[in-house]
């Protein structure tokens, strides 16, 4: 019969629309408004899960977020979601869950038989074997014990869903919407706050939703809030973490309970808020009792089972056997008998209940002092055994429902994310909120205060204090009608543990029992984070939410301390789990990290460029209509370099604009090198240390007029130079009048090189003569090209004659495409990143490679442009014993020995006396095949490098087997003299 | 003190799991040991193992204010490898694998080394260059390593992002041996083991004060009393610049937070330990199905040992980016170390301008890999007052000197390291 | 996350902003002598409490701030301008 355990009337689902769902394949039927974990139970399914070490079976213990058993695969292919509560998973129509951690089948599994060799399977057993032989650990125990372990399946490919990210200010967060919650929410509202309130759950009114005789005060409540412009509401919204400086985080299930998305909505969204205030209303979590076999299916939180009459109108069972040690058991079970659930008895540890005379005119038995020894029933709950407190023996009693009623936990887990202290209260047998040190407070259930007016009046108070503390003090008066009753008295008899023979679970998901916990204890795992850890109680997807504080006291009596002595393991972030997805946002995939394109990206993108990532920027590597692989293009566009004229786009150099009387004062200290005497209209190239004398940048900087550079940095280091400028003159050298500003994006800078260099450019460039006596080696002018302003800098990377051409960004391929033109007949070819690499090698230019912060300027040859008078960057450091010690790796060329290519030099190669040597030298930096000499070559730090010139040495790269022999040289293999730069 | 078996699990079990004795005993402290460990971590309990099972010291104690195994042993990332550039790293890294590679033995408690391999992913050619280098300096210095391309990786990590990746894989290097520990049975391990060795391991100690006389020290002074010894370690990564200031010693470190972080737990998905090279982001897979993983440091100084929002999103953002389909698993629990970072990124291991004051530090955050080694070196250091050479590098006189061990290259600047 | 108080732009979140370490030690002279420099560039007090550091605000005004900040709590009690005195609570 479909849902026939569907009460007749009450809840708050809409019975007019039927949804339909299936589980492990079974076809069931359920209403808007449920719950996956309530339409099951309409159904009749007791069975949902198998448990994580000894595969025991599993039912529905809650009715919310602090579920420890109930975990379902949901959805299936790339939607599949493991571990997914069926408590708070939103029936929709379609939808598709199957259970977890069992073979073949969820009523049959197999592993269950770790169940009955559990004797020897305590906490912690796996430290204690699984050692001989010690091979066998990889080979066979590991994998036999993560194929058992784990829980549910992941899907193997990627998700198809969408996330967000978003940003909010609030003067007062109010987290939950119980009644405290949205009377916080009111009073900070009315007196003028911007309020945030977020629910976890879909519906408003937290513990008001169980109460129909509240439920106008929560409709007007919520008109009242919705009415005022300044206050959002957030259902769906799982505030998880409480962070420093008053930012909390939460997630918001936007599509989570539709079969999919809509179009262009995300499945989740993150939302980061920056609340002055923020009211903690987030209720309480009712606690099991550790006895005998308290996992069984049936064996049920009384309140949740009170949830399922009242909110979603279903019987979680014929014949219930409620178990108590505090009032709230009456009222769950008054709550199921209301619904028409038979009330087999109520079994209270108290010899007094102030609700035992009510219970008997009810008609149902109770039994005072006494308590469940034994849960009967294997895959479902078929009775309990119980016996009295006081002596006298065990009887057994029949019932396929048995509600727990332990006490109450208030939620304060965000509180504790704070690191305020927790404060035990001796009549809830619980831990509360202590006094906050962040910008919070606590109001209802949450702080220890039970009853709707209670609450709703606890609230009201805390509302008005965060409004007020966040400044909006003048509160206008606001009609707050006060609910009211329930006023059940929470004082428990602290009582957690039945001593009776069989497993007691304390940590439902784990398969902690109590006499796990008191295994810890006897090995000295005694303080509560090593049991924790040693047992793995708390440590499962439920944090420990119902049974954190049972752990904690039944290691407190091992120990024989209070459990406030005990205390909790400290509570992190996430109060419950967040998906990856959620954190993401739109960071995923592709967006990971924003592109940056240069001016002349279209044109590459046009002409065939074959790109590449460095860093953020997108630069052409070479140009290739039919997308060659391999050395053909780059040695093409090399040679063109070499024998005609190529362009280059060297845009992402960093270029920063340097002004002030001081500015060649601030240069001179920044650079190892002079630049205050560099004329105007001039280069220089120009090399920067840290201050521990390892150098930092190079690059070539211009004088532009008396009081203004432009200097050029790599293009990695473009934003740290910048920095490190800024940091020096505002910090340092504060009486320097100089400004700094990056001009990077400002300009579109190109490399016109090759000794045809200049011929190309005069068939363009008009107002500048380029003579090499006008315009020579380091010379800076300005000239127009195509009608666009350019500068022009006469620098080098190549080796070869080469001008940089700058201008306006937006002008970049007007030039470009000018200089292409104009230097058609000199055959010119735009040359990417390669080709560029391939040329600085040949020359001996360094780069990344050697600039990698573990060089230092006499390691690179550069101790002559370390200036001998006056302080700058670095200077004293570089001089420490170590760092100029002739022992230090120092840069020279290499070159293959064998012209024929065969034999491959790689960069990351080390270099070693003999072929078969252990002892590295040093190792290769950067490598090329070269087109002027016809064999590999490339860079290399070497030890007493610059002295083996001439020697012979073997490059050696043991993760290929290769062995290359290669001959020290200058690293220099291009016109060490210099000539072609000044032709 | 009992031996832990297959045998005795099961005699155990036909008799309640009753007859467990404390895996280490609560001694009070005495009034003189010779050597006196500060530091009841990682590093700390193996160097008093070492010192009573290389060194032949036994009378040792261990000093720890709360709990042992609690600070960063407790919280980090699990992973185990010996894959660095300099020789004065990976040898010493290596011997501290090799010690990994028989402690379960050697200890009678199984810390779940589990070699699955370590594989650092590479994005580009100068990076594949970079890793080269490294790879290239383990194997010629007899570490295994291994180059791989892009196809060798897929095969490995089907679940990586080949087709649609910011930073498209190009390759990575793996270290086979390499791998990951259970941490906190790492830390128990140890604690069994050097006390059953003799080492008193003294909890709820907390050392307020080093006593000098003259340049030599004598004792400390600890919440529960005076304690001589002729020979203090400190062991305190995370809180080493606190404890040497005790001695009046300025160190080269910095206390920066470093997050990590866990995933409910799922079937197995990930066999290897995978690091993205295209940002700050490493991950495995536990024995029990939680996906570890964690990121880079927070960037500012920090002893809050509390997770921060802008971390979270910047690890995650990376490991959604490096493995698509974890978008839908969820993210449990995330938290934060101490670390203690040097200005080079290499640790302390080394005597100081105190006689008889060694320290033991710097961590960063490699000190989980290195703890055997960490304490085998740190216990030849004070048994014999010099270092051996897998450590003789890493001094504090190093930074005067500009001998650096500086693998990043990213200068003295410890929350680049 | 930390949220600065720029005291050109307001209050901003971290993300805004890059950390510069420690901001009490003081380049020294170009003649002081190689032990000053290494005083400067490496040992340190690392204090576990109130810490005066370095931040710079890359995404703003791009000015360096002198940040008060607890290294504990990561409260921040003051943040100033580069050249300006800045008080360290006594706690």
């Amino acid at each position: 019969m479909s849902q026939r355990n569907r009460l007749a009337s009450g809840g708050r689902i809409d019975r007019s629309r039927t949804l339909k769902f299936t589980f492990d394949g079974h076809a069931f039927e359920g209403h808007p408004g449920d719950t996956l974990a309530s339409a099951l139970i309409a159904n009749g399914e007791r069975l949902v899960g198998r448990s994580f070490k000894y595969h025991r079976p599993r039912g529905i213990v809650t009715s919310g977020p602090e579920e420890p058993c109930a975990l379902v695969q949901l959805r299936a292919g790339a939607r599949q979601e493991p571990n997914t509560r069926a408590t708070v998973a939103e029936l929709f129509d379609g939808l598709v869950a199957t259970s977890q951690n069992r073979w073949p089948s969820l009523a049959v599994d197999i592993a269950s038989i770790n169940s009955l060799v559990g004797r020897f399977l305590p906490a912690g057993f796996y430290y204690k074997t699984f050692m001989w032989p010690a091979s066998f650990w990889e080979k066979v125990y590991e994998p036999l014990i993560r194929r058992a372990a784990g829980l549910g399946k992941a899907a193997m490919e990627p998700d198809p869903d969408e996330y967000e990210t978003v940003h909010a200010h609030c003067d007062v967060l109010v987290v939950g919407s119980g009644a405290a919650g949205l009377a916080a929410a009111r009073a900070a509202g009315a007196a003028g706050a911007r309020v945030i309130l977020a629910e976890q759950d879909f519906e408003m009114g937290g513990g008001l939703l169980l109460e129909p005789q509240h439920e106008a005060w929560r409709r007007s409540m919520l008109e009242a809030l919705s009415a005022i412009p300044d206050v959002r509401l957030l259902p769906r919204t799982s505030v998880f973490g409480f962070y420093e400086h008053d930012v909390l985080g939460a997630i918001e299930r936007v599509s989570d309970h539709l079969p999919v998305p809509p179009d262009h909505q995300v499945r989740q969204r993150r939302w980061t808020i920056r609340a002055r205030q923020t009211v903690l209303a987030t209720g309480a979590t009712e606690r099991p009792i550790a006895f005998p076999n308290n996992d069984r299916p049936g064996v049920m939180l009384a309140s949740a089972a009170m949830t399922y009459a009242r909110r979603f109108g279903v019987a979680a069972g014929e014949r219930a056997i409620v178990f108590a040690n505090n009032d709230g058991g009456y009222e769950s079970a008054f709550a199921l008998q209301d619904a028409g659930v038979a009330v087999a008895a109520i079994i209270d540890v108290r010899n007094k209940a102030k609700g035992a005379d009510a219970a008997r005119d009810r008609g149902i038995v109770v039994r005072l002092g006494s308590e469940v020894t034994n849960v009967h029933g294997g895959r479902s709950v078929s009775g309990a055994t119980i016996r009295s407190r006081n002596g006298g023996g065990e009887r057994t009693i029949d019932g396929d429902l048995l509600c727990v009623a332990g006490g109450w936990n208030p939620a304060v887990y965000l509180a504790s994310h704070t690191r305020a202290r927790l404060r035990w209260d001796g009549g809830l047998s619980a831990f509360l909120p202590g006094t906050p040190v962040q910008a919070e407070r606590s109001a209802g259930t949450a702080a220890g205060v039970f009853g709707i007016a209670r609450c709703a009046a606890d609230g009201a108070k805390a509302g008005l204090e965060a409004a007020s503390a966040a400044g909006f003090r003048d509160s206008k008066a606001f009609d707050l009608p006060a609910p009211d009753g329930g006023d059940a008295d929470p004082k428990v008899e602290a009582f957690w543990e039945v001593k009776a023979k069989g497993k007691s679970f304390v940590d439902l998901q784990n398969d902690v029992t109590a006499d796990d916990i008191r295994l810890a204890h006897r090995e000295g795992y005694t303080h509560i984070e090593h049991a924790k850890r040693y047992t793995t109680h708390s440590m499962a997807t439920d944090q420990g939410r119902t049974s954190g504080l049972l752990g904690s006291a039944v290691l407190a009596e091992a120990r024989g301390e209070t459990v406030q002595k005990v205390g909790m393991p400290t509570y992190r972030p996430y109060v419950t789990p967040v998906s990856w997805g959620g954190f993401a946002g739109r960071e995923a995939g592709h967006h990971l990290a924003p592109v940056r394109r240069t001016p002349l990206h279209h044109w590459h993108i046009r002409n065939h460029g074959i790109f590449l990532e460095t860093g953020l920027w997108l630069r052409p590597l070479y140009y290739s209509a039919t997308r060659e692989t391999g050395w053909d293009p780059i040695l093409r566009e090399a040679r063109a370099v070499r024998q005609n004229v190529g362009i280059c786009d060297v845009s992402t150099l960093g270029k920063i604009d340097i002004q002030g009387r001081d500015a060649g004062t601030f240069l001179d200290r920044l650079y190892t090198n002079t630049f205050s005497t560099l004329a105007v209209g001039k280069a220089r190239y120009g090399l920067m240390l840290r201050e521990d004398g390892m150098v930092f940048d190079d690059g070539t900087t211009s004088r532009l007029s008396e009081t203004r550079y432009l200097m050029t940095t790599t293009t990695a280091k473009a934003a740290e130079v910048l920095a490190h400028m800024e940091f020096l003159h505002q910090t340092v050298w504060p009486e320097l009048d100089v400004r700094t500003c990056t001009v990077t994006d400002q300009w579109a800078q190109m490399s016109v090189a090759g000794p045809k260099a200049r011929l190309a450019l005069q068939g363009c460039v008009e107002g500048l003569d380029l003579g090499n006596e006008a315009f020579p080696f380091m010379g800076v002018g300005d000239a127009r090209i195509a009608g666009c302003p350019v500068r022009l800098y006469r620098v080098s990377f190549s080796g070869e004659m080469a001008y940089e051409v700058a201008t306006p960004a937006g002008y970049g391929e007007r030039v470009w495409e000018a200089i292409l033109e104009a230097g058609k007949p000199q055959g010119i070819v735009p040359y990417g990143l390669e080709a560029l690499g391939l040329l600085r090698i040949e020359k001996g230019h360094v780069a990344g490679p050697e600039l990698n912060g573990q060089t230092t300027a006499k390691d690179l040859g550069f101790e002559k442009m370390m200036k001998k008078k006056g302080d700058f960057i670095g200077r004293v450091s570089a001089e420490r014993p170590a760092l100029v010690s002739p022992d230090r790796p120092r840069l020279v060329g290499i070159r293959a020995v064998d012209p024929s290519f065969e034999k491959r030099l790689r960069g990351g190669a080390h270099l070693v006396e003999k072929p078969d040597s252990k002892k590295s030298l040093g190792w290769a930096t950067s490598i090329t095949r070269s087109v002027e000499l016809e064999r590999w070559l490339g860079l290399a730090m070497i030890r007493q490098g610059p002295e083996r010139i001439g020697q012979r040495l073997y490059a050696t790269y043991p993760l290929k087997n290769e062995v290359v022999e290669v001959e020290i040289c200058s690293p220099h293999h291009v016109d060490p003299e210099n000539l072609r730069v000044r032709a | 003190m009992s031996k832990y078996s297959v045998f005795r699990l099961i005699s155990e079990g036909l008799r309640g799991q009753t007859g467990w004795g404390r895996a280490w005993r609560d001694p009070d402290p005495k009034p003189a040991y010779d050597v006196i460990i500060i530091g009841g971590g990682g590093h700390g309990l193996a160097s008093a193992y070492y010192l009573a099972r290389t060194q032949g010291i036994t009378n040792v104690a261990v000093l720890e204010r709360g709990q042992i195994g609690l600070g960063n042993v407790g919280r980090n990332t699990t992973i185990v490898r010996s894959n660095y550039l300099f020789p004065e790293n990976n040898l010493f890294y290596e011997k501290s694998l090799q010690l990994w590679e028989g402690l379960e033995q050697d200890l009678n408690f199984n810390v779940m080394m589990s070699q699955r391999g370590v594989i650092n992913l590479y994005h580009s050619d100068s990076q594949r260059d970079a890793y080269a280098r490294r790879g290239n300096s383990m194997r010629l210095n007899g570490i295994d390593a291994e180059l791989l391309d892009r196809e060798q990786v897929r095969a490995m990590v089907p679940i990586l992002d080949f087709d649609n990746a910011r930073f498209p894989i190009q390759g990575g290097l793996l270290q086979r041996r390499g791998g990951t520990a259970r941490h906190d049975a790492v830390a128990w391990g140890l604690a069994r083991g050097a006390d059953r060795l003799g080492v008193d391991i003294i909890q709820n100690c907390e050392v307020t004060g080093i006593r000098r006389d003259g340049d030599r020290v004598v004792g400390v002074e600890t919440t529960r009393g005076y304690i001589a010894a002729p020979k203090v370690g400190i062991a305190v990564a995370g809180h080493t610049s606190q404890v040497a200031a005790m001695a009046g010693i300025r160190l080269p470190v910095e206390s920066h937070l470093l997050q990590a972080f866990v995933s409910e737990s799922v079937k197995p998905v990930l066999d290897h330990v995978v690091t993205f090279g295209a940002g700050h982001f490493y991950i495995s897979q536990s024995d029990k199905g939680g996906l570890v993983f964690g990121g880079g440091l927070d960037g500012y100084n920090s002893f809050s040992q509390r997770g921060t929002l802008p971390e979270a999103e910047h690890v995650i953002s990376e490991g959604v980016a490096m493995i698509p389909m974890l978008s839908r698993l969820r993210v449990l629990r995330q938290w934060a170390g101490v670390m203690d970072m040097t200005f080079d990124g290499t640790p302390l291991i080394c005597k100081t301008p105190v006689r008889g004051l060694y320290v033991n530090g710097g961590w960063c955050y490699g000190g989980f890999k290195a703890v055997p080694g960490s304490g085998w070196c740190f216990a030849h250091t004070i048994a014999k007052d010099e270092p051996h050479a897998f450590n003789a590098a890493m001094t504090i006189e190093r930074f005067r000197d500009g001998a650096m061990v500086d693998e990043k290259g990213a200068g003295p600047f410890p929350w680049l390291h | 996350m930390l949220r600065i108080n720029c005291p050109f732009c307001g209050i901003r979140d971290e993300a805004e902003f890059k950390f510069g370490g420690d901001a009490s030690v003081k380049r020294p002279p170009a003649d002081a002598g190689a032990e000053a420099f290494y005083l400067y560039a490496y040992e340190r007090d690392n204090p576990k409490g109130w810490y005066v550091e370095w931040w710079h605000h890359v995404a703003g005004c791009r000015q360096w701030l002198k940040v008060v900040r607890h290294t504990v709590t990561h409260d921040i009690a003051q943040v100033a301008k580069a050249g300006d005195a800045v008080s360290v609570p006594q706690s």
